[in-house]
């Protein structure tokens, strides 16, 4: 792997860990669930960085978190974040990631806009929550059916991170087109 | 500054990282076996004990179940909705040991050990010709930079708030994102111009960034 190529992971990695640091925001109409700019890094990592690099760098994120860097939302990190019940999305993430940055690639004629949104949903939602329930469901013992519902309450703010995902793309797109290396 | 390491010299502390990392897995393996609510609550009262022998500051650790609380309630929630609140409660139990063992191993160990403790894993990327050291400066750098990208990002919440009155918004992200690209591309030319990753792979040891302390 290029120097260049490995850099642009770490420099992601640093990214998403600097958007745990965003407060969450509850949003009212949403029953005040809070939602966490952190997943949105993770949406963002495989739509900017392409496929390989956008799954490394969270996985990347994740090593550091093993290692007991505190860079999740809420300043948690170490090895006990991987023995909770949501570890199976923490599993989902990078390969959300790398699905996400393959539909952008596999998209070049489409605008960043949709594109960037179908790969957020796909990647971000579908791909995160399909390691992710099944996860809660072993690690709690829940049936599958109800260790959905117990999850369905974060989709909606996800929803909203779609859309901002979208709207970022295509914003970083415009500034600085370069930047999209899912498309270079 | 960036580890939930916990400074001390218990004997937690001084029992090598590979030998922590070991025990916590086996003993989680074990616990998927086993589904009797006393064995977890003697557990839970050993793993208890073991923070309290790291002192005060060790109990103080115990406060990451505050956040976890709520979790685990939901689950026990979801188990006593479905009608199967008793066999939900060693279930929790189960986690919240599983939990706190892990945890007390990452409080325990500093990252460059735990770093050190993993390296052998990637032996395998030396079979396909990638070089093992690529992952350890990969950690390097993050290490470096996630502090400076949250400086970043704080730097410019704060330029944004003043000129708007609030707090945060989405549009910090975009310019947040195109400075990281525009700074790797500066820190590839640099490793570059020093003889790139395989050049630093010629040394005996590459710093993981400031120990914590």
């Amino acid at each position: 792997m290029a120097d260049r190529s490995l850099v642009h992971i770490a420099f992601y990695a640093a990214l998403i860990a600097a958007l745990g640091l965003v407060p969450p925001v509850a949003i009212p109409f949403l029953g005040g669930v809070p939602i966490t700019a952190q997943t949105l890094g993770v949406m963002l990592a495989g739509i900017m960085l392409g496929p390989v690099r956008g799954g490394l760098a969270v996985l990347l994120f994740l090593f550091l978190v093993a290692l007991g860097a505190p860079f999740l939302a809420g300043g948690r990190g170490g090895l006990g974040v991987f023995a909770s019940p949501s570890v199976g999305f923490l599993i989902g993430w990078p390969v959300g990631a790398f699905v996400a940055g393959w539909i952008m690639r596999a998209t070049p004629g489409m605008n960043i806009f949709a594109s960037a949104a179908i790969s957020a949903a796909v990647g971000g939602i579908l791909v995160v929550y399909l390691f992710g329930i099944p996860g809660v469901a072993y690690m709690a013992n829940l049936p599958l059916g109800t260790a959905a519902v117990g999850s369905a309450i974060y989709i909606p703010g996800d929803l909203v991170k779609v859309v901002l995902a979208a709207l970022i793309a295509q914003t970083i797109a415009r500034g600085l087109p370069g930047a999209m290396l899912s498309r270079s | 500054m960036i580890s939930i390491y916990l400074q001390g010299d218990s004997w937690l502390h001084r029992t090598p990282a590979g030998l922590k990392l070991l025990a916590v897995a086996v003993a989680s393996l074990l616990l998927f076996q086993v589904s009797s609510a006393f064995i977890f609550a003697a557990c839970l009262a050993a793993v208890v004990g073991c923070y309290a022998t790291l002192g005060r500051s060790g109990l103080e650790r115990l406060a990451l179940l505050r956040g976890l609380s709520v979790l685990l309630g939901v689950l026990l929630l979801l188990h006593w909705v479905s009608g199967t609140f008793w066999e939900g409660v060693p279930v929790i139990l189960r986690l919240l040991v599983l939990i706190l063992a892990a945890n007390l191993v990452s409080i325990t160990t500093r990252m460059d050990d735990m770093l050190e403790a993993v390296m052998p894993l990637f032996k395998p990327l030396e079979w396909v010709g990638l070089s093992a050291r690529k992952p350890a400066l990969c950690v390097a750098l993050v290490l470096r930079f996630a502090p400076y990208m949250m400086q970043i990002l704080s730097r410019m919440r704060e330029a944004y708030q003043a000129r708007t009155g609030a707090k945060n918004s989405w549009k910090l992200l975009p310019p947040l994102a195109i400075q990281c690209l525009r700074m790797s591309d500066n820190v590839a030319d640099a490793l570059q111009a020093r003889g790139g990753s395989e050049g630093l792979s010629g040394q005996a040891d590459i710093p993981t960034g400031p120990r914590a302390v």
